[in-house]
């Protein structure tokens, strides 16, 4: 009868100082699901989830505070891809999708003023105090936060345009002609 | 006689090929117009380095190669540069491409040019040459010559193989050249080999042509050229790189890699006869032969200048009533072009015109009845309709498990396909949404560094401010209490006394200008000052109300 508990005893002590040590030796940093989210959003940081950011929008739907519906730049493509992930259903975006776009200075109009540096969340805008400001196109997300701060309103939005090295083969579809 | 090997599937679609064979090579003729696309290779686009309304000779470099994957254009007649804009292209989209316009000038005038001696040359400056000529793959890839040239970086080339193979049903350009002009080709494997250090020199030929094999030999035995010419069976896709290394010499390309992986390297003819008209005579990559054939009165093969438009290309041909367009390419691997206006490009093989008995529009696509007619004729060993169901769901992942990039676009499983379904369409649009998606992607991750530096730039600025207004505060501090109460008595002292100063000067102040006055006018003016301070005296007596 001892011998039983003793022996079950030790088995405990011993197991339990081998999970114990697992935690230590194998700790994750940070919420892997948080990362995952995150590296489905398309990093816009456009802040039109309602969130200030990709990864604060993704550690609100890891927590189950947001849903996935609410990035527009990631469109029905990225609920899907949510969807997916999280193993729950689709559901429509609840934003109209808008063509991908690069933000475009004026160059004419711009006084210098910095307001929209300081609001882009990538750094892709160049320029200093009273000197022209221009937009880094090749790194910017489209996400828009650099109009509404801009007093003289030159920036604007210019969607991209479809070139040959963006194009892309399309689904094929029969085309029916009329007899 | 060479051991053959058989690759695996591959079809046998009517060969078309008498129709354009058996004309001679039209010699080339100047339009008015050459519309020259600086994207017609493989990687970065030529960078103009002409200027509008420049004069530029027949040779001269208009946009040169920008960065390692990429090749030099030059101007294939000479004239005056009219336009550097936006033009139609080659391309399944239709859409418009940068390019440079020339008005051609008819005399046709060489700028000067000549040879060099590849056997002393240093191979890196060959290769560079080679690029500044603007050399590309002539088979259809286009693929920079000058990056294929190099062995470096990769397994030890032991064979080249020269491919004559021209599998595709209605083109003969490469049939006619190998049969025309064999030597100089001969002359491009010799220098080709040379930059290799491949051991061996192989050329295959579909044996449906075999005036051009008879041609090679004859010009092989002159030049006492090492070049084992193999005719080959004709099969499509027997062309292929990957099908003719397998053919003769019967290894395998690992999936997902280039026949280089086993130490062979693949050249098109019509690219070593452009290698030897460039290293031995100077001449840049400005023509290249085109078959024009289909629904046109005299199908031949043309020398063409780079940037005639496919329009007056087919009506030298012969145009004939009811074309209904044309394919770039062949029937197999072409597509049809939007604008037949386009002008011919380096990978312009064939300008195939259509007509409704020739190429009547495909039958409408049935459902896949999964017959696998596919599967036996994949020469890339694929399930051609696994990926068309992966393809047509967008389950792209899936696609790409089951090696969607392993295909070579061949059109065989579309060729067979009972259902008529467009295979290679589906396999194109899943590469494409791939790529798109994996740039896409890649974007997104730069978006996501960019973004967590701004956060931490300015978590660091926020610090960095913090922390100097705090060096301030604290120097403000420390400095105060180093007057001790004496000190700021002794201060303050020194501040009454320059008051006290500053008041008396004031006082004593007599205005400049009376120095040097008679003496009469110096009275008056003592006079005057005399007045003025009883006037200040009663002014300063406080003002008693007045009585009434």
């Amino acid at each position: 009868m001892l011998t039983a508990i003793l022996v079950m005893a030790g088995l405990a002590i011993a197991l339990g100082a081998v999970l114990g040590f697992a935690a230590l030796r194998y700790k994750v940093e940070g919420d892997p699901m948080v990362e995952k989210i995150d590296a489905v959003l398309p990093q816009t940081q456009c802040g039109q989830c309602g969130f200030p950011g990709c990864k604060p929008y993704a550690t609100a739907i890891a927590k189950g505070d947001a849903d996935i519906n609410l990035c527009p730049p990631g469109g029905d493509e990225g609920v899907k891809k949510l969807a997916e992930l999280l193993g729950v259903e689709v559901k429509p975006l609840n934003a109209e999708p808008k063509p991908k776009s690069v933000a475009f200075i004026d160059e004419n109009t711009c006084i210098g003023c910095t307001l929209c540096i300081q609001a882009c969340p990538v750094d892709a805008i160049l320029g200093a105090a009273k000197q022209m400001h221009t937009i880094i196109a090749s790194e910017c997300t489209g996400c828009e936060l650099c109009i509404p701060p801009c007093p003289v309103d030159c920036i604007s939005m210019v969607p991209i345009r479809e070139d040959l090295t963006n194009w892309k083969w399309r689904y094929p579809v029969f085309r029916i002609k009329p007899a | 006689m060479r051991e053959l090997h058989r690759f695996p599937g591959g079809v046998h679609p009517s060969e078309h090929k008498a129709e354009s064979s058996s004309r001679p090579i039209h010699e080339a003729f100047i339009p008015r117009k050459l519309v020259v696309p600086v994207r017609q290779h493989i990687g970065q686009p030529a960078k103009p380095v002409v200027e509008l309304g420049d004069r530029v000779l027949k040779g001269q470099m208009i946009a040169e190669a920008d960065g390692y994957v990429s090749t030099a254009i030059h101007a294939p007649s000479s004239g005056i540069i009219s336009e550097i804009g936006l033009a139609k292209v080659p391309h399944p989209s239709g859409l418009p491409d940068l390019c440079i316009s020339i008005e051609t000038d008819g005399k046709d005038e060489w700028i000067a040019h000549e040879g060099v001696d590849w056997r002393i040359m240093e191979a890196a400056a060959l290769r560079g040459y080679v690029r500044d000529m603007g050399l590309a793959g002539l088979g259809g890839a286009v693929f920079p010559s000058s990056i294929k040239l190099d062995p470096a970086g990769g397994p030890a080339i032991h064979t080249l193989i020269l491919n004559g193979g021209e599998c595709e049903p209605w083109i003969t350009c490469d049939d006619r050249l190998m049969q025309e002009r064999a030597e100089e080709i001969l002359e491009g494997a010799r220098i080709m080999q040379h930059l290799l250090g491949a051991q061996t020199l192989l050329a295959g030929i579909e044996d449906n042509k075999q005036e051009a094999i008879a041609a090679m030999r004859t010009a092989a035995e002159k030049l006492g050229l090492d070049i084992d010419i193999t005719s080959m069976p004709t099969l499509y896709p027997g062309g292929g790189g990957k099908q003719i290394t397998k053919t003769l010499t019967g290894l395998d390309t690992p999936s997902g890699g280039r026949t280089t992986d086993v130490g062979v390297q693949v050249f098109n003819v019509g690219t070593a006869y452009a290698l030897a008209r460039a290293i031995l005579h100077g001449e840049p990559l400005i023509s290249r032969i085109v078959t024009v054939t289909g629904h046109v009165l005299r199908p031949q093969n043309f020398e063409v200048l780079i940037g005639t438009q496919m329009s007056e290309l087919v009506m030298h041909a012969g145009d004939r009533e009811a074309m209904t367009g044309i394919i770039m390419g062949g029937p197999m691997m072409g597509f049809d072009v939007p604008n037949l206006d386009a002008p011919v490009v380096k990978s312009t093989n064939c300008v195939l015109a259509k007509s409704e008995e020739t190429f009547p529009p495909r039958p409408r696509e049935m459902p896949c009845i999964r017959c696998t007619q596919c599967v036996s004729v994949c020469p890339a060993v694929l399930q051609p309709q696994e990926l068309y169901w992966f393809a047509r769901a967008r389950n792209f992942g899936k696609a790409q498990e089951y090696h969607l990039f392993d295909c070579i676009e061949c059109g065989c499983c579309s060729y067979v396909c009972p259902s008529h379904i467009p295979l290679v369409d589906y396999y194109r649009f899943a590469k494409s949404e791939i790529w798109a998606r994996e740039k896409e992607k890649r974007s997104s991750d730069i978006a996501r560094e960019r973004h967590e530096f701004h956060l931490f730039r300015i978590e660091r600025e926020k610090k960095e401010k913090a922390a100097r207004l705090a060096a301030k505060a604290q120097t403000k501090k420390t400095e105060a209490p180093t007057l001790a109460p004496e000190e700021q008595d002794a201060k303050k002292k020194l501040i009454a006394e320059a008051l006290a100063r500053a008041q008396a000067k004031k006082a004593s102040i007599t205005p400049k200008n009376t120095d040097g006055l008679p003496e009469e006018k110096k009275t008056e003016i003592a006079e005057i000052e005399a007045r003025r301070a009883k006037i200040r005296e009663v002014a300063k007596q406080p003002v008693e109300p007045e009585k009434h």
